[in-house]
């Protein structure tokens, strides 16, 4: 491997790089992120590579894996360059017919293009799909572009350009203030002026400085984070090289969550690769800059997240966060100022820096610049990370982009900012996207989590959700989260459970009050939000649940049963044979009754009952009418006329 | 009994060189703890005592030290894992499509609750919480392999074909 010792190598071998490469050269790329392996890239890409051989077109095509695109749902995707046919939902069996009909024939093949649900049309490039034609892809539209294991990939789409002006066209001080000038915010959550952080740091007299990447994504439903260190884990390290060279560090962290080894695998690779091309070490690019980057893994723990409490992980120890009385960037790691930002702020700034801060700041509102990645899931027909500018309005990205509500359910709320965020209801629906309108509905940014709930998901269940997600995660340090949330939790499950008595919204605000005002970290800080935002918007569901007990939304285990309507049964037998429990009674031609003793409730009979019997219904709030007596089970042939 | 005990100490034994090789990788240093823990971890499914003070010898860190860091953090068992280990997803977006009902059908069906492992070690259930696969949810992984939109039926029929 050449090392490469000045910018105008860095060009001359990027444009050699290029040159090899001839633009007309079919490359099929198959997206080898986390949602398409579990729904069978892999398969797919083994079967690419054979037919390929069979065919005896080796060289001919360049078959690679690639980083998440973002359209889970139709996953696997494959792009086939130069025309940029995008196939969705690709299956093994369907590589022969791709390599034959649109790689040798170049014919397209249309039952594998996405059909748009309302025209019937079909979209054969990725930008005119609704779902990315709405977007504004600055960062992650390059995965699909590029092998994540190879920097040369990287360095033929730019890659490390922005470095090399940073090295050799700009002071430090200009790099800062182009950062600052920009009006970038910490992606992770907090939204805190980068630029602002990294002067701090900057300015601190100590002469040994860290830069950190927080890769440690806890949030469940969240996993943009993983997509950008998996599919361009040289954007990351180009990002915090930048950095480090701002504020004068010489060494670096990435923080990866053990849950995302590929995420380790890649940007570990990508240290390798980019230390062979004197591109990290000693001397880069001979400018004299040196910087080294270690990748240390998480052992799981959600507060580790948090700044303090990630670099005390870092040391060695357990997690816990410590007061910040003096910030992590004049007092961080091993006690000197650490810079520590998340993935998708550190992918922002080779852009900010090769574009300039005006092109940056062009997208989104006043206060919120740039773009935002979003993972956009739950009840929503098109699951996936969506990248929109920021000031777009929640139901453009639910409607527009994520094609709305499946099963013609009717759309009940969105959470925000994961387990510390909180749940927007529909009439606000026109909110801008943004750090501070967020907040002021009750939610907050976050890392950008986005989970849409539907009429049949129960709110008070949602609070209950989250906080018994975080009373796992809650380090025990402080007693205001420790005790508080174990409280707001027994209370929840209480009213979930049919056992809410008056007196308990009351006693559940209290209890947050403390937790907020008198919590050491944002982790308990913010831990009543899941309750509060829901009790805002959903109070009527909470005085159901404890005065009615009965849950409108027909999801509490606690305060549901399941009936068959003797009306309608066709007595089939599919939810007899079906019921994990052996709870349905009945046989041909004899009427099916629920035994309530053994129900677990699981809903399965509900879900197998034919559309067109509809017998099995959900009960809240009022008592289960009595089985129809045995004598009159049986179903008589004039019944099914 | 008293076999099972010895084979426990054969394997701790085992251990305890791939542990100097794991610990010399990481130049012995004290802040590498959390690391060697993962990487005995990741090899041997979860850590006997024996290896926690094997560590606290070698790195020297005092053992409840070790203790603290091992019962913090999640990656670690302290106990040893069945031969097939269940994870069932139980993030926001799995959640809101009917997780708690696989997680339920599981329980019912191996009648062990998150955090252990039948007394046959041929299962141990564990949550997670998000694997990144939001559009299959919801979602449970056996042995790494990651099975999709899962109803209490399918999750019965799936766990049949582990023996």
């Amino acid at each position: 491997m050449p090392r490469i010792n000045s910018p105008e190598e860095l060009e001359r071998f990027r444009q050699d790089t290029i040159s090899r490469r001839d633009p007309s050269k079919p490359c099929i790329s198959v997206c080898a992120g986390a949602g398409c392996l579990a729904s069978g890239a892999g398969e797919v890409i083994t079967a690419f590579r054979a037919e390929i051989e069979k065919q005896g077109l080796r060289t001919e095509v360049n078959t690679k894996g690639t980083g998440c695109p973002g359209f889970c749902e139709r996953g696997p995707v494959v792009v086939i360059y130069p025309e940029e046919i995008c196939y969705l939902q690709v299956k093994a069996e369907d590589v022969p017919e791709i390599v034959s009909r649109t790689i040798k024939e170049k014919k397209v093949v249309d039952r594998l293009l996405y059909v748009d649900p309302n025209t019937g049309e079909r979209a054969t490039h990725e930008s005119e799909i609704p779902f990315y034609k709405n977007q504004e892809r600055i960062i992650i539209g390059n995965n699909i572009k590029i092998d994540p294991k190879s920097i040369e990939d990287y360095l033929a789409i730019g890659g490390y350009s922005a470095l090399a002006k940073v090295l050799f066209q700009m002071t430090s001080e200009q790099v800062l203030s182009e950062i600052k000038k920009s009006n970038l915010r910490g992606r992770g959550g907090g939204g805190f002026p980068a630029g602002r952080k990294w002067e701090g740091s900057r300015n601190a007299p100590d002469p040994i400085k860290y830069v950190i990447v927080n890769a440690d994504e806890g949030d469940p439903g969240a996993f943009m984070d993983r997509a950008l260190l998996e599919g361009n884990p040289h954007s990351i390290l180009e990002g915090l090289m930048i950095g480090a060279f701002t504020i004068g560090s010489h060494e670096g962290y990435i923080y990866v969550r053990q849950e995302y080894p590929l995420a380790v695998e890649n940007a570990t690779l990508a240290i390798k690769q980019a230390q062979a091309y004197g591109l990290l070490g000693r001397n880069i690019l001979g400018s004299g800059f040196d910087f080294t980057v270690a990748v240390h893994q998480g052992a799981g723990a959600f507060v580790c997240g948090e700044s303090t409490a990630l670099m005390t992980a870092l040391e060695g120890r357990a997690g816990e966060p410590r007061p910040k009385y003096v910030r992590s960037n004049i007092v961080g790691l091993w006690g000197r100022p650490s810079v520590l930002n998340n993935v998708e702020t550190w992918a922002n700034v080779p852009l900010i820096i090769n574009n300039g801060a005006d092109w940056f700041t062009q997208f989104g509102t006043e206060r919120s610049k740039g773009t935002k990645i979003f993972s956009l899931v739950g009840k929503i027909t098109n699951t996936g990370l969506v990248e929109v500018p920021m000031g777009i309005t929640l139901k453009e990205i639910i409607y527009n982009i994520g094609g709305g509500i499946p099963g013609g359910k009717k759309f009940k709320a969105v959470q925000t900012g994961g387990p510390s965020g909180g749940c927007i209801p529909e009439k606000l629906l026109e909110l801008e996207v943004g750090y501070d309108e967020l907040t002021k509905a009750g939610s907050m940014m976050g890392s950008g989590g986005m989970i849409v709930m539907d009429e049949d998901t129960c709110m008070v269940d949602v609070a209950r959700y989250f906080l018994n997600f975080l009373i796992d995660e809650s380090c025990g340090k402080c007693t205001p989260c420790r005790e508080g949330i174990r409280q707001l939790l027994k209370i929840l499950t209480r009213i979930t459970e049919g056992k809410g008595s008056e007196g308990d919204i009351e006693l559940l605000e209290e209890l947050s009050e403390v937790a907020v005002d008198a919590s050491l970290c944002a982790l308990g800080k913010s831990a009543p939000n899941p309750f509060l935002s829901t009790l805002k918007y959903f109070r009527d569901e909470y005085e159901a649940h404890i005065r009615e007990k009965r849950c409108p939304a027909l999801s509490c285990k606690g305060l549901i049963a399941y009936h068959i309507d003797p009306e309608k049964c066709q007595a089939c037998t599919i939810c007899l044979k079906q019921c994990p429990a052996g709870a349905v009674i009945g046989g041909k031609n004899r009427i099916h009754v629920i035994d309530q003793e053994k129900c677990t409730k699981c809903g399965t009979c509900f879900e197998v009952c034919p559309s067109r019997f509809s017998a099995v219904e959900k009960i809240s709030g009022r008592p289960v009418p009595a089985p129809i007596p045995q004598e009159e089970r049986m179903i008589r042939k004039s019944k099914n006329k | 009994m008293h076999s099972l005990e010895k084979k426990r100490i054969r394997k701790a034994t085992m251990v305890n060189e791939r542990i100097d090789q794991i610990i010399d990788k990481h130049q012995g240093e004290a802040s590498s703890l959390i690391q060697v823990l993962l990487e005995i971890q990741s090899e041997n499914h979860w850590l006997p005592k024996e290896a926690l003070e094997r560590i606290s010898e070698k790195l020297q860190v005092p053992l409840t030290r070790i203790q603290h860091i091992v019962t913090f953090y999640k990656a670690f068992s302290l106990v040893p894992k069945g031969r097939h280990e269940i994870h069932v997803c139980v993030g926001t977006a799995c959640h809101v499509r009917g997780a708690t009902r696989v997680l339920d059908t599981v329980q019912d069906l191996t009648g062990i609750k998150p955090g252990e492992t039948d007394l046959d070690l041929k299962f141990s259930l564990e949550t997670v919480n998000c694997v990144g696969c939001c559009a299959l949810g919801p979602v449970m992984d056996v042995d790494g392999k990651i099975y999709g939109h899962m109803a209490p039926a399918e999750t019965a029929d799936i766990l049949k074909n582990y023996k």
